[in-house]
């Protein structure tokens, strides 16, 4: 069936075939059938690549290039072929590619495997994050290459790459595996852009999930969620809200304990209690790499501390604060409200002649113009979620699984009763 | 006795275990409360009971061994040979031979009691067979009675209850439960008053109406349960409600009580008044006060911030010095308390520290509806959406087993 030409063959095929969309499907069905074949052959395909384009024959392109990396390489011909997928990458033309994800998943994840071997992770980066965005079918959906996307950020520090692609809003999940390792690694790039509320909202996504057993990425995403949750909030609720699944809520907890018991003693106030915590539990922090949050948590006492001084005094010695939030000098008092009047967590001014503080109100009116937009902006997007929560509910009430399901199930009217369902509905 | 019925005091064992952490409370010593009286205002068993309560918080002196000879008096007036041993054990000669054991006496009582009984036992048994519910009705009555005053209050509830079965009208019910309540009060066992209380009142509209001292008495009673539960304003309204009919059977005290209760609940605006209470024998009487004891700190706390409030609610700044001055006490601790009660949120205002004068603050009402609208926004969107997600994830039945470690 297959001669020795028959690769010339295919790339003719490739080349004429990559016209119009029905060319496509018909060059979609020889390249399906072809797949064996290129394998077999994946050694000498290389050089045919130049022969092709790969913004015009994608697809085949795709196929001949998904056969060469499936070949084991080495470290020199790593090289040159991160550069062609690389340009690959950039080129390809979205709807083409869309037709093989598979293939175009795993082309791009033993990209990024090469990318890795050559320790050069910033290599795969921007080439990454446009795979992704030609992959989707649109910014709801999350695909393969979202975590591995998030990996590299966060091996190179890129965060604020990785934010970017975090300001999407999820919605269309394909792979619940892919979902946990997003949150999480999301959850872990917020952490290092200290954008703690949406870390808090992606950690609480992984942890009350629905999974029927306890995976260990949820364990975790649970420990972060604790620490974040302290910084953050400042208190931690040990209840699981009722949406979290069995699996979890039973036992989640069992192997938090340690952070369980920080956020205990973090709810004691006691500065001096916590930081003994810390001190003696320092091996299992470090384990779990979480010793970095930890120390956030500490300081975020005296942060919390010093907040709810604002809400009860007008001005305050630095010598009051000190002794308060039981810093040991006014000096360090005055490092510390410096520091929050810098992040914007407090209005406050200084007056060092006479070491007080002066708490200021939020100056925000809303009034501005700014302000309005931002209303006027959050009004429409509330709307249009309303909208899409509606339409999933209309989508739902026409399933035939739930229809059937609600007709068994329901009372049994008087006869007289208008009754929208008959009572056996049986599909 | 009308006394006895409604104020009945309580065995020595149970004012220790009623009420929870007794023997840690400050000991009043040499204060200037007049025993006698005091004692005056009361006759029989609360007499005897409360005269022991005072004499073991005032931590010796002279006024112990008055309260001591007071209550030996009285006990002899009556037949418990089991508290007159024990106050003998506390006088320990101390009153001199006069207000010695007196074993003669003791074992009369005594002799005299098991007649009684085994009488009063007799004839319970003649009335059982005779079937005839009110002699049954008076028989258990008579041994509730009997048990009582022997300070056997244990059988003396049971024999209460029992003359249930037998009641016939509404007057005999309410007797009952007049009697259970006293009892109980004494036992300690507030839950039963709360019950008996109600059962009363609950009798009362079903037939004839209570007279008015019955009624007080009932309210008292609900009263002191409420206060033993820590329910201050509920015991306060019901106290309250006693007040109109304050007899000349109810203390003093009751009084001077519901002044503080009527102060906590209607805002008297006569602040200075009661900071002036505070400083003067109130709180001693109060102390020594065999319901109130427990609670009379906490009461006081209460009365203290309530004070505050009302000092600085008129205000739109206060000199801290002279608040300081009007709640005699020091800058600093004025300071710590407007604190607390600041966070508590009762107190809408702001510390200067610096200058040393509370500002009043009224939050503005136009930026917090601002904010609170964006956040409930926030909190919407973010539920929504994970919501959202859920339902798709689980559309998609996944299979979590096969997931690797991370």
């Amino acid at each position: 069936m297959v001669k020795m030409n028959s690769l010339e063959a295919l790339v003719a095929q490739i080349q004429g075939l990559s016209g119009n969309s029905s060319d496509i499907h018909q060059l979609h069905g020889h390249l399906k059938q072809s797949d064996q074949f290129l394998y077999s052959e994946s050694t000498r395909l290389a050089p045919v690549l130049t022969q092709l384009d790969p913004a015009k024959h994608s697809l085949g392109y795709l196929y001949l290039l998904e056969a060469v990396t499936s070949a084991p390489f080495s470290k020199e011909r790593a090289n040159e072929l991160v550069v062609v997928v690389a340009r690959f990458i950039n080129a390809c033309t979205a709807k083409q590619i869309r037709l093989a994800p598979d293939k175009f998943i795993s082309v791009c994840r033993r990209f990024k495997d090469q990318v890795m071997l050559l320790e050069a992770p910033m290599r795969a980066v921007a080439p990454l994050l446009t795979a992704i965005q030609k992959l989707q079918p649109s910014t709801e959906h999350l695909t393969t290459l979202h975590p591995d996307f998030l990996l590299v950020c966060l091996s190179t520090k890129c965060y604020k790459t990785g934010l970017h692609l975090l300001e999407d809003n999820i919605s269309e999940v394909d792979q619940p595996r892919d979902f946990f390792l997003y949150c999480y690694y999301g959850g872990m790039i917020c952490i290092g852009q200290k954008h703690f509320g949406k870390a808090l909202e992606l950690l609480h996504n992984v942890v009350t999930a629905p999974m029927s057993t306890l995976s260990a990425i949820a364990v975790e995403a649970y420990k972060k969620y604790i620490l974040v949750s302290l910084i953050h909030l400042g208190q931690f609720t040990t209840s699981f809200p009722k949406y979290t699944s069995s699996a979890a809520q039973r036992s989640l907890k069992n192997y938090c304990q340690p952070y369980l018991e920080l956020a205990n003693s973090y709810s004691t106030g006691k500065i001096s209690e916590l930081q003994t915590f810390v001190q003696m539990n320092r091996d299992k922090f470090v384990v779990d790499t979480n010793l970095g949050l930890v120390k956030q948590v500490v300081s975020s006492v005296y942060k919390r501390n010093i907040q709810r001084l604002t809400q009860t005094y007008l001005t305050l010695s630095l010598q009051d604060i000190a002794n308060t939030v039981q810093l040991s000098s006014p000096k360090e008092a005055e490092m510390h409200v410096l520091q929050m009047i810098q992040d914007g967590e407090i209005y406050a001014a200084i007056n060092q002649k006479d070491g007080m503080v002066r708490f200021l109100e939020d100056p925000e009116q809303y009034k501005t113009c700014e302000m309005i937009e931002h209303v006027d902006s959050s009004i429409q997007r509330m709307m249009a979620l309303s909208k899409k929560l509606t339409a999933m509910d209309e989508k739902m009430s026409c399933d035939p699984s739930y229809v059937s399901k609600a007709g068994r199930e329901r009372q049994r009217f008087d006869f007289d009763d208008f009754d929208g369902v008959p009572q056996r509905f049986n599909l | 006795m009308e006394a006895d019925d409604e104020y009945t005091g309580q065995m020595i064992d149970e004012i220790y275990a009623n009420g929870g952490d007794p023997p840690s409370r400050p000991v009043i010593s040499g204060e200037q409360l007049d025993v006698e009286a005091y004692a005056a205002l009361y006759s029989g068993r609360t007499k005897i009971v409360r005269l022991l309560f005072i004499a073991e918080r005032c931590g010796g002196g002279a006024m112990e061994l008055e309260a001591l000879r007071m209550a030996y008096d009285e006990i002899k007036k009556g037949e418990n040979t089991q508290l007159f041993r024990e106050v003998v054990q506390r006088i320990d000669g101390c009153l001199g031979p006069e207000y010695g054991p007196d074993p003669a006496w003791a074992e009369a009582v005594d002799r005299r009691a098991e007649q009684r009984k085994d009488k009063l036992e007799n004839e319970l048994n003649a009335y059982r067979t005779n079937l005839i519910k009110e002699s049954i009705r008076m028989g258990y009555n008579d041994f509730g009675d009997f048990y009582y005053a022997h300070g056997l209050l244990g059988d003396a509830f049971k024999n209460y209850v029992r003359t249930r079965d037998y009641c016939t009208t509404g007057k005999h019910i309410t007797h009952m439960c007049l009697n259970a309540i006293l009892v109980s009060i004494e036992m300690g066992q507030f839950t039963h008053v709360s019950s008996y209380v109600s059962k009363a009142e609950q009798n009362s509209q079903n037939s004839d109406s209570l007279d008015t001292i019955t009624a007080a008495k009932l309210r008292c009673a609900a009263g002191i349960a409420y206060l033993e539960a820590k329910k201050y304003k509920l015991a306060a309204r019901k106290f309250l409600e006693t007040n109109p009919e304050l007899g000349n059977n109810y203390s003093e005290n009751k009084v001077i009580d519901n002044i503080n209760f009527r102060n906590f609940l209607e805002l008297v605006p006569e602040v200075r008044e009661l900071i002036h209470d505070f400083y003067s024998s109130l709180k001693a009487n109060l102390l020594l006060d065999i319901h109130l004891h427990d609670h009379v700190e906490t009461l006081y706390e209460q009365i203290r911030s309530k004070a505050l409030i009302q000092y600085t609610h008129p205000f739109l700044s206060v000199d801290l010095h002279m608040m300081a001055n009007a709640f005699k006490t020091t800058v600093a601790g004025l300071e710590k308390e407007l604190e607390a009660l600041i966070t508590d949120n009762q107190v809408q205002a702001r510390i200067d520290s610096h200058n040393k004068i509370l500002y009043a603050r009224h939050a503005d009402q136009r930026n917090a509806t601002f904010q609170r609208v964006l956040q409930t926004g926030n909190e919407f969107d973010r539920d929504v959406r994970a919501m959202l997600l859920r339902a798709n994830l689980i559309k998609h039945d996944y299979n979590q087993k096969s997931l690797r470690k991370v």
